[in-house]
């Protein structure tokens, strides 16, 4: 399904995914254009996170799992034989619901993608880890404290750690689960402006239980239930107009 | 393009070498096996298997008829062993219930390392008070010579299986769901009769395992049962007899058996027995330990 | 009312009965090693600590028997401590549910079952006669090695367990290879762990007998052993043989308990030691 022409950045094809026999995504279509927010909400349960950690292909990881139909990055198949799924994960970046900054200082979190690909240039890491603490707007608080454990920082400022630790590999593509489910929401307002900044450079998929996040910063919404698209449009559409019933019950807060 | 073949490479290179190692966990297993029966094997073409297990008599250096029954042995085995579980089961249960139910968390955050420390003193020196403590103080007490005999051993094996039976026998106590007890003291029972009546049949399987895993410890443990228990070769008479179990057997004449001898290779059969019984006493263990961490789930 | 006097007077007895339990093992404890630490102290003197065996064992000290047990764990530690890591690295990294796992995770709780004297027998066929290398430091070493594997691997195994997913998971989604996310951002938390567990271990190689009977220990030498060929001395076989082997087994009992003093503080500093690393680092990760 898309609403936008032209060629998307990323691109479902009827997605299946099976955690052994249960089966959590049903002929999923979605495509997510590059400068643009895509939002995915519904029920809890409803298979947003798989959807979204399919895109990366994190969901490899989880044992007994199987996938079926077609994902295109760029209308490339993401499965296809010669993709690296270590590349692939660089160029599709991602955000968790917890915030999860690794045990290391500040500017070791932010430098860590790039020395597993073998930068070691100190003045080139510095100005990265600059680079990247600024796109998360985070520079400011933490400049004078870099060497600091990042455990440290406050859950807002964690999470958005982690925001600039996937900036700093230069991705195309910005997943986020639930990015603000465990923040505050002053932390909450920092992160979504930040969302709105960032889409000007990359395609943003976020997953949200939050319909006025959604509808604050997403330019389209998918509404997923049981597994299953319901309705995929332009965000004002879903939230005033939606053709599906299911979806209007879910966003006047009937059920979820 | 290259790199990134390279990388898969090393990649899967790396995965295959921490694979190699968790298969030497079946290599080794498999190796002890099989070293032992082929090494037992030609111990039986001179030697009747049943003869072997069934007869009393060892005494492989007699000049006239060598003889390989090591029946003795086994009943020797068996009786230090039922000894130790039958003097450290109750105790363990009842230390572990005191910990898990009665104890403040303090005394129960003090006595756990205390009870490891007794884990860890070694088996030589366990063997070593034996004698020097517990056998006289045994001779006194029941008017014998000296105390080296089935009793010290079983007293001895007691305190090494303790640690063992404390700890999981503790562990599947709290395993018990709270509810359990809560309902039984709700009926108006006491927490003395909660604790016997409802936690620990409620715990039993976790227990079992426990004092399984002693029994597999009791059997193999060598150097406190030859130190301690005279090792006489006779059969036994009674727990103030003095006797010789298979492991005793095996250190006391491995040393001096001439290599590529009949009895050499039957010192190897006794080995595989140890083996095999000690392997089904652990897999019990396995499979009731098993059994009831799925329950709990 | 008589009821739950009947009732009263049960639990304050059987509560006696378990206190009574608890306090005979602390007692025996306290026993052990206040009738080593009495006796043995005596005879504990830099001269016992430092010079060999002298007058047929009578006199002189225990330093060969030290050095040897020094000398053979550091084998074992050797053989068992990588091995040890990088199964349980397999195991808990790697292995997917199947066959072959369930093999692997069977044999190794089977492996902590089988008797030390086995082992030795093992040792003796596959070491000393199989690969050649006689009864030596060597062929105990590695027989040490092998029967302290299944506790390594399981030590290692918990340690594991204790990195949270997020880190994996993270380092994977910034494109970090598995080996990278291992390397950088699991091992540096796990092996602190890996090692307690693994020192415990030893320490209980440390303290075996049987499984060196035949495979290197030797009743007496007077030097200490030039090479991984030379059979070795060790406390363990050494408080074995000056309490039931010797000739004037009396005379040499100091001897034979100060020798359980040094073997009992070795192997219960290397326990202590183990326990006090983990406990700071419980304290640390909270
Ligand atoms: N690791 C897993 N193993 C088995 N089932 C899972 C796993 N993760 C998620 N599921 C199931 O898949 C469905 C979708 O889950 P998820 O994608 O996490 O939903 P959402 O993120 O929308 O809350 C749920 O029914 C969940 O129980
Ligand atoms: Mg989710």
């Amino acid at each position: 399904m898309s609403v936008e022409t032209g060629i998307a950045k990323i691109e479902t094809r009827d997605l299946d995914f099976y955690y052994g026999p249960s089966r959590a995504l049903k002929r999923v279509n979605i495509s997510c254009h590059t400068n643009r927010v895509t939002a995915i909400i519904g029920p809890s349960g409803c298979g947003k996170s798989t959807f979204i950690r399919s895109l990366n292909r994190m969901n490899e990881v989880v044992p007994g799992t199987r996938m079926e139909g077609t994902i295109l990055l760029d209308g490339h198949d993401i499965h296809a034989s010669d993709v690296d799924v270590v590349e692939l994960r660089r160029r599709v970046g991602m955000v968790f619901q917890k915030p999860n900054p690794f045990p290391k200082s500040i500017f070791d979190n932010i430098a860590y993608g790039l020395r597993i690909n073998g930068l070691k240039d100190k003045r080139k890491l510095e100005n990265v880890v600059e680079r990247s603490l600024r796109g998360a707007a985070l520079w400011e608080e933490v400049k004078d404290r870099l060497g600091e454990n990042a455990f440290a920082l406050s859950g807002g400022q964690q999470q958005r750690l982690c925001i600039a630790r996937a900036l700093a590999v230069e991705p195309e593509v910005i997943l986020f689960d639930e990015p603000c489910s465990a923040i505050d929401p002053i932390a909450t307002a920092k992160i979504e402006d930040l969302i709105e900044t960032l889409e000007k450079s990359y395609t943003v998929v976020i997953v949200t239980h939050n319909m006025q996040q959604a509808a604050r910063v997403s330019d389209y919404t998918a509404f997923m239930m049981l597994g299953e698209l319901v309705e995929f449009d332009v965000t004002e559409k879903i939230f005033t107009n939606p053709a599906n019933k299911l979806t209007e019950e879910y966003i006047t807060g009937r059920f979820g | 393009m290259k790199k990134r073949k390279w990388a898969s490479l090393k990649e899967s290179a790396i995965r295959a070498l921490f694979l190699t190692c968790g298969i030497l966990a079946v290599l080794v297993l498999v190796g002890i096996f099989a070293t032992l029966l082929t090494t037992a094997v030609p111990a039986f073409k001179e030697i009747h298997l049943s003869e072997f297990l069934l007869k009393k008599n060892w005494d492989p250096t007699s000049p006239e008829k060598a003889e390989y029954g090591i029946l003795s042995m086994i009943v020797s085995t068996l009786m230090v062993t039922g000894g130790a579980l039958l003097l450290a089961v109750p105790i363990g249960i009842g230390v572990a219930a005191y910990l898990s139910d009665v104890a403040h968390w303090r005394v129960r955050e003090i006595v756990k390392p205390i009870v490891e420390i007794l884990a860890g003193i070694p088996s030589v020196v366990v063997g070593f008070l034996g004698i020097v403590l517990f056998g006289p103080a045994i001779a006194k007490i029941f008017h014998i010579g000296n105390g080296l005999n089935a009793v010290n051993g079983s007293v001895l094996l007691a305190i090494m299986l303790l640690p063992t039976i404390i700890s999981i026998s503790e562990d599947s106590l709290n395993a018990v769901p709270q509810a359990y007890g809560e309902a039984s003291l709700a009926l108006g029972a006491s927490q003395w009769q909660t604790l016997f009546r409802v936690k620990v049949p409620a715990a039993l399987s976790g227990i079992i395992a426990a004092c399984m895993l002693g029994m597999g410890r009791a059997i193999g443990e060598t150097m406190t049962v030859l130190m301690a228990t005279g090792n006489a070769r006779a059969f036994p008479h009674g727990f103030l007899s003095s006797v010789r179990t298979m492991t005793a057997n095996v250190a006391i004449e491995l040393g001096e058996v001439p290599y590529d001898t009949t009895h050499y290779y039957a010192l190897f059969a006794i080995g595989l027995v140890l083996f095999v019984m000690t392997f089904i006493v652990n897999l019990v263990a396995d499979v009731i330990l098993r059994k009831y961490q799925e329950r709990e789930q | 009312m008589k009821q739950a006097k009947r009732k009263k007077i049960a639990q304050f007895l059987g509560f006696f009965l378990l206190r009574a339990c608890l306090t005979l093992v602390l007692a025996i404890l306290l026993l052990f090693l206040y009738d080593i630490g009495r006796k043995g102290g005596g005879t504990i003197s830099w001269e016992f600590l430092s010079q060999a065996p002298r007058k047929g064992m009578t006199e002189g000290g225990i330093f060969p028997a030290i050095f040897g047990t020094f000398l053979v764990t550091l084998i074992t530690a050797i053989l068992a401590v990588p091995l040890g890591m990088c199964a349980a690295i397999y195991l808990n990294e790697y292995a997917r549910q199947g066959r072959l796992t369930r093999l692997i995770r069977l044999s190794i709780r089977n492996l902590s079952g089988v008797p030390s004297i086995v082992y030795g027998l093992f040792g003796v066929i596959l070491f000393v006669n199989i690969m050649r290398f006689g009864t030596s430091v060597l062929s105990a070493g590695l027989t040490l090695g092998l029967m302290t594997l299944p506790w390594t691997i399981t030590a290692s195994e918990e340690a594991l367990k204790t990195v949270p997913n997020s880190y994996r998971e993270g380092a994977l989604a910034l494109g970090a290879t598995k080996w990278q996310s291992i390397r950088t951002n699991v091992l540096p938390y796990a092996v602190p762990g890996m090692l307690t567990g693994t020192v415990l271990g030893l320490a209980r190689a440390a303290g075996e007998t049987a499984p060196i009977l035949f495979t290197g220990a030797a009743f007496f030498l007077p030097y200490l052993p030039k090479s991984l060929g030379d059979q070795f001395m060790a406390l363990p076989y050494h408080l074995y043989i000056m309490a039931t082997q010797h000739h004037q087994i009396e005379q040499v009992r100091p001897i034979a308990y100060g020798t359980a003093l040094v073997l009992i503080v070795l192997v219960l500093g290397m326990n202590m030691t183990a326990v006090v690393i983990r406990y700071r680092l419980r304290r640390k990760r909270r």
